[in-house]
């Protein structure tokens, strides 16, 4: 009993803020956060300390603000307001974007927390804010609400004290899951039983694990002894989760607001920063080196020069007094000081305004295309951080998450074969089965009677062996499942979506499924006749077997076993049938990447039957190994199967998924699928969208396969170039722990990182939310720092958006937590690759070629003063969008950062300093030799004019800002408006 | 169809800006364009450069140091310490006439008319005639802001304060008869100078508007009584006073002294020097030019022999460029 467990740090909740009974163990009282969701980052207050903290960390803005207060405390060439000005720009547009960027979380957070939730008050039910619920408060949840925190079950509209949840946007897993209430309480059905209950919850401190929970419910009943009875995971309804198919729930909240486990698996909003401003930062520290020696030459020549009386100290320019008592050692500090504000412009305050302004103005690129807006939804991509934009085009892994993503999170039953013969539910005019006319078909030259005798076995099969459940829909508007509109129908409800697409499918080729009834299973079949089987043994689908079986007994007494199941699983236990050609269509099928399953069937003798009855009862009613006992039965009965047919379900694919991953693939990018879904499920997905082929050699690593002390030897042993990779939760959190207990020796983590950079595509099923932000992370850590790009739609990837690099968030169906966490948001899946391929392509090249220049004509800009000491558009676009669409491998040739690379840096530097020689010799030499003056205005006038220090210095920028300006267009090729920006930033 | 409007509303305008289809223009650098053009464009450049350096070779340059440093130097007598309203004589002739214009300088070197304090050493607004600033001049021209009695100095600061004050008559001597050759002062200033930047009190007479201020320590004369000959060219418009005020950027300069507007014929001369400015203290060179200018200005053979290598190089590389494209012409090109 889970109750008896030793309490570390337990919290206990008293159900409706009733208090224990005295005598009952006294409990001390702890404080609770509300229910509010917070995931903005300033508060009104701190918004303009914790902003201008946050700007002057960086290393740049720093830089200036030093550069200002010296300009403000000594004397220098310059004044104060040229470093101050700019600086106070760039703070102000800063803080003015993310300001507003953060009032808009607080907006969500908001509409989030005022959303409206019913709670059970003295009997009463009252509409109240989400925001103000409490621990203990009691909370009435209907149909298809989304739990507003971390509920305990207390009872449901259902008779049997369960209801069903869908944990999508959770996990990704969309199949209904059942949570039953304690018995004690299940029976209460209107809002006075429920309050009358007295009872507290105590229950372990708030922690991420979505699947575990540890709890104990202590009932005080009048003059009785407490009841206690435990609580686990089944019965802790999760916030973020939704009610499905069960009218109301009653139950109390145990975590609220932050403390709920969604919110424990989110990561806090921490700035992220792309490369290029990381590469930008290294090159500020060369330029501040550059920069310091500098000053450092030019005072220590100062001094050296002045050695001499003369030169000291002309008679033309005696020094004031003050001057002249300064000790050596501050006049040279300030001298010192003095030349760095002088060459401070090597590092270009105007650069850090130009890229946000280019990033800002730049995002907008991507909300206006056209491409990229998505006709359902109405809307098109969003863009939620601007500062990532270049980070688009130097993506290197892609983490994609499954249900909603890639796919569609929609079965749709394709086709099935019975013995070779192929129907199509699509090729059906009015209820006739058309058999497909294909090569298959004539392959099959049985007579007649036989076909047809196989043909009703494998609907009824199909019909029968499920755990498909029947919800009568009674309103008009539900269209929910593919049913059949106009018609009062009913649909189906099941934990496997497989399941219901069968069932669906049969129901679309006239078999239809009504109800299990008294534990009869009524069939409506083509002729509309109603055919009712006892259903007598159901064997449970596991992921050991991949199969599952009924035994039915149908009205003429016969008794029947079907089973369905993976074709692996079922082929070596077939006895007859026309194993080769189903065999021949399963492949086929399967290349499709549509997800098959093969039906069977052995008819039970009366002896038989209560053969299996015994196994099967023997082994359910054993308290010991039932696990095993039960897999035994199972194994014994199942087998002398007679293959019956195969039927072929597609997880609809997201539209062009396979094509963008692809795409994606050629462009260099390693896709990682990562799901919380069923490895079987989440494979075939892979396989639909081309991650995996069918030449692709699959490594799995699963706790079902591996046991972890065999780990090592798998981890080590597969020697692999060009693999596919699939591997589960359990396993990756045995490979991560291993580390952690043995650091150095069985380094795993270092090999699974070597295994999975060498594998083209990886499956990470049953990931627990944290655990995809924990692999993110991983492959951040490893040693070539690659970029990371993670993209989901349901609340359960917003951990991983948060920790990739740059973060991308479906517009999906599953609610917008992924799209408002995420830096970008796009409507589909297919519109990663335009915004991958192009407009990361554009956006890099483009900030790449902006950076690089301004540090070149910084350079110029500085460099003739420096020498100086001594003497005293929009013009076009880089490669067309259809180029870059059609060819991704040319995305290789940005990734890595390699326009930011030391060569290139190093490159546009000597540019810079080249050019800025040319131009100050050339004036000097121009000056120096002679008079050159006239122009012919100046003649006219007849004048013969001197021109001075001014006109050096114009003469030589005038040069610099021409050969510059126009070096841009014509050298580089860059997009829309660096060219007038970068003219603005000159000036 | 309150979703259809607002589907239309939220639909991105489908513009060639928008969606990125600009039109562009990129230059394919081939073969066929590169190398005419480096052939043309080093064609030209040649030619510009031998008309410059012609040109340039026609100018005549004349030009005498008169620092004193050497014995046999005319202005010898005059370096000696406390030897005041000295007056040298240096004498030279003319073989090849001056046509045109000539424009006479004085030059200095190893003065460094650009250091950052004095280059400052200024009061903008008081030479704007700012009545107000000659009461109290900017800190800027300390240490010449105030004499040792506090009294404001006009013009304040170190590069007014430093003006140079030799002062030059050109004789032509034909035999016995001496005739004083005319120099031209006027207009030697930038004209935005001195009818822009600089500007005399509006009092009248000008002499009234320096009450109660002492002129600069090096000074011989008030500024307003720097030209005796005509009364308008005083104060702070005085050409020459504005020729010194705008801070050559080298430390060897010459500014523009006078003009001769005839030329000067052959024949011999005699330069009459008041020497008066120190520049051997600092190890400073004085000197006279006499030079005319053509079209493209003075004397400047750079520019000629710059355009010449430029243009010999493009011609060179489109020659050598010609090997290559001859020699591994891709067949691709086609």
């Amino acid at each position: 009993c889970v109750g008896e467990e030793i309490w570390v740090d337990s919290r206990t909740v008293y159900i409706g803020h009733k208090e224990p009974p005295p005598g009952a163990e006294a409990y001390i009282l702890q404080r609770y956060p509300d229910n509010r969701i917070v995931s903005s980052k300033y508060t009104f207050w701190n918004f303009i300390p914790k902003n201008l903290f946050e700007q002057f960390r960086r290393i740049a803005n720093f830089y200036f603000l030093g550069i200002f207060l010296v300009q403000l405390i000594i004397d220098t060439p310059t004044s104060p307001v040229t470093s101050g000005l700019p600086l106070f720009f760039v703070i102000t547009v800063t803080a003015i974007k993310q300001g507003y960027e953060d009032w808009l979380r607080h907006k969500a957070d908001c509409s989030i927390n005022e959303c409206p939730v019913d709670v059970v008050q003295q009997g009463k039910v009252v509409r109240t804010q989400s925001h103000k619920l409490r621990v203990g408060d009691i909370v009435v949840v209907r149909e298809d609400e989304t739990f507003p925190c971390d509920l305990i079950l207390l009872s449901s509209s259902r008779h049997d004290g369960t209801c069903y949840v869908t944990t999508a946007s959770l996990d990704g897993e969309s199949s209904h899951k059942t949570y039953y209430a304690v018995q004690d309480t299940m029976a209460f059905r209107t809002e006075q039983e429920v309050d009358s209950l007295h009872a507290t919850i105590e229950c372990e401190q708030p922690q991420p694990d979505l699947y575990k929970f540890v709890g104990r419910i202590n009932i005080y009943k009048d003059k009785e002894e407490p009841v206690a009875r435990p609580l686990g995971a089944e019965n802790l309804l999760l916030r973020g989760a939704t009610l499905k198919n069960t009218q109301h729930i009653y139950a109390v909240a145990v975590y609220t607001g932050m403390e709920t486990k969604m919110a424990l698996n989110y990561q806090s909003k921490s700035q992220k920063r792309s490369a290029v401003e990381k590469s930008m930062n290294a090159f500020l520290i060369v330029y501040l080196c550059i920069l310091i020696s500098k000053a450092v030459i030019n005072t220590v020549l100062k001094y050296a020069w002045q050695w001499s009386p003369d030169r000291d100290e002309p008679w033309y320019n005696h020094r004031t007094e003050n001057e002249r008592q300064r000790h050596m050692v501050i006049r040279a500090f300030t001298d010192f000081l003095a030349f760095m504000v002088l060459f401070n412009y090597i590092i270009p305050v105007s650069m850090y305004v130009t890229v946000e302004m280019q990033k800002f103005l730049g995002s907008y690129f991507i909300t206006w295309d056209e491409e990229m807006f998505d006709e359902e939804l109405g809307e098109g991509a969003q863009v939620n951080t601007s500062d990532l934009n270049e980070e688009l085009g130097q993506v290197e892994y892609v983490f994609t998450d499954k249900t909603g993503t890639l796919t569609e999170n929609n079965m749709e039953f394709i086709e099935c074969c019975v013995d070779g013969n192929v129907y199509i539910p699509h090729a059906i005019c009015n209820g006739q089965i058309l058999s497909a006319a294909s090569s298959i078909d004539m392959i099959d030259s049985s007579p007649g009677g036989y076909r047809r005798e196989h043909e009703d076995l494998f609907f009824r099969a199909l019909c029968l062996c499920h755990t498909v459940q029947v919800k009568e829909e009674e309103t008009v508007d539900g269209i929910k499942r593919g049913i059949h509109q106009g018609r009062p129908t009913s649909f189906y409800i099941s934990s496997s979506p497989d399941e219901v697409a069968l069932v669906e499918g049969m129901k679309r080729l006239g078999y239809t499924y009504l109800r299990l009834k008294d534990n009869y299973m009524e069939i409506l079949n083509k002729d509309d006749d109603i055919e009712r089987f006892e259903l007598l043994h159901v064997l449970n689908f596991d992921s050991v077997r991949r199969r599952m079986s009924v035994i039915v007994k149908s009205s003429s007494g016969e008794y029947l076993l079907f089973c369905k199941g993976a074709d692996s699983s079922i082929f070596p236990r077939v006895v007859s049938g026309k194993v080769e050609q189903v065999k021949a269509r399963v492949e086929q099928n399967a290349i499709e990447g549509l997800r098959t399953l093969c039906v069977a069937y052995r008819r039970l003798s009366e002896c038989e039957y209560q053969e299996a009855c015994h196994h099967l009862n023997e082994a359910k009613l054993a308290l010991q190994d039932r696990e095993q006992r039960l897999a035994q039965a199972y194994d014994i009965i199942e087998k002398d199967f007679v293959l019956l047919g195969a039927t072929a379900v597609e997880d609809r694919l997201q539209e062009k998924a396979a094509d963008t991953i692809e795409s994606l693939h050629k462009a260099g990018m390693k896709v990682w699928v990562l799901t919380g879904d069923k490895m079987e499920t989440a494979a075939a997905t892979c396989y639909a969208s081309k991650l995996f082929r069918r030449s692709t050699q699959i490594l799995e690593l699963t706790k079902k396969r591996t046991e972890e002390q065999s780990l090592h030897d798998v981890l080590l042993s597969v020697d692999c170039l060009d693999f596919g990779l699939i591997i589960d939760g359990a396993t990756l959190s045995a490979v991560l722990k291993a580390n952690q207990e043995r650091a150095g020796s069985g380094n795993y983590r270092e090999i699974f990182l070597e295994i999975c950079r060498n594998c083209s595509a990886v499956l990470c099923c049953r990931m627990a939310p944290l655990q995809k932000a924990q692999i993110v992370k991983l492959i951040k850590a490893s040693k070539e720092h690659p970029i990371t790009l993670a993209i989901g739609d349901g609340a359960n990837d917003v951990s991983m958006i948060l920790e990739a690099h740059v973060g991308i968030g479906i517009m999906g169906k599953e609610g917008r937590q992924a799209a408002r966490n995420s830096d970008y948001a796009i409507p589909k899946f297919k519109h990663l690759k335009k915004m991958l391929l192009v407009h990361g392509h554009y956006y890099y090249i483009r900030i790449a070629e902006l950076v690089q220049y301004f540090f070149y004509k910084n350079v110029c800009f500085i460099f003739p003063q420096f020498l100086y000491q001594f003497f005293c558009g929009f013009s076009q676009q880089h490669i067309t969008m259809e180029t870059l669409k059609r060819d991704p491998s040319l995305y290789r040739d940005i990734a890595k950062n390699s326009l930011l690379r030391w060569p290139v840096f190093l490159y546009w530097t000597c540019l810079g300093v080249f050019d800025a020689v040319i131009f100050f010799f050339g004036a000097y030499f121009l000056f120096d030799n002679t008079t050159f003056t006239s122009n012919g205005q100046l003649m006219t006038t007849n004048t013969q004019m001197m021109f001075g220090n001014w006109t050096f210095g114009t003469l030589v920028f005038t040069v610099l800002v021409f050969t510059v300006c126009f070096s841009l267009p014509w050298t580089h090729t860059t997009g829309p408006g660096s060219i007038t920006l970068s003219s603005g930033g000159l000036s | 169809m309150g979703k259809e409007e607002q589907e239309l509303a939220n639909r991105p305008d489908n513009t060639a800006f928008t969606q990125q289809r600009l039109p562009a223009w990129q230059p394919m650098l081939s073969a066929g364009i590169v190398i005419p053009g480096f052939v043309l464009i080093g064609l030209a450049f040649i030619g510009i450069g031998v008309a410059l350096f012609i040109t340039s070779r026609s100018i005549q340059v004349l030009e005498f140091d008169y620092t004193g440093v050497e014995q046999n130097s005319p202005c010898f007598n005059c370096t000696g310490q406390k030897v005041l309203n000295c007056v040298c004589n240096l004498d030279f002739s003319i073989d090849r006439p001056f046509t045109g214009t000539v424009f006479f300088y004085y030059g200095l070197s190893n003065y460094f008319q650009n250091f950052r304090k004095y280059s400052v050493s200024k009061d903008d607004s008081q030479l704007y005639g700012d009545i107000t600033y000659f009461k109290s001049p900017s800190v800027t021209c300390s240490p010449y802001d105030y004499d040792s009695n506090n009294q404001p100095i006009v013009p304040c600061g170190s590069i007014a304060n430093s003006m140079f004050n030799d002062t030059f008559k050109l004789n032509n001597i034909n035999g016995s008869k001496v005739d004083l050759v005319p120099l031209d002062g006027k207009g030697i200033a930038w004209w935005t100078d001195y009818n822009i930047k600089y500007r005399n009190p509006s009092i009248t007479p000008l002499k009234n508007a320096f009450n109660n201020t002492v002129k600069p320590i090096f000074w011989s004369k008030p500024a307003y009584e720097l030209d005796t000959t005509d009364p308008a060219n005083n104060g702070f418009i005085n050409q020459d006073f504005l020729v010194w005020m705008r801070r050559a950027a080298l430390p060897n300069f010459r500014k523009l002294y006078r003009r001769i507007d005839k030329g000067l014929p052959i024949g011999n001369y005699s330069l009459a020097i008041s020497y008066n400015y120190p520049v051997l203290s600092f190890n400073g060179r004085k000197k006279v030019v006499f030079s005319n200018v053509s079209w493209m200005g003075g004397k400047n053979e750079f520019l000629g022999i710059a355009y010449l290598v430029i243009g010999s190089m493009c011609v060179f590389m489109s020659i050598v460029m010609l090997i290559v494209y001859a020699k591994f012409k891709f067949p691709e090109e086609d």
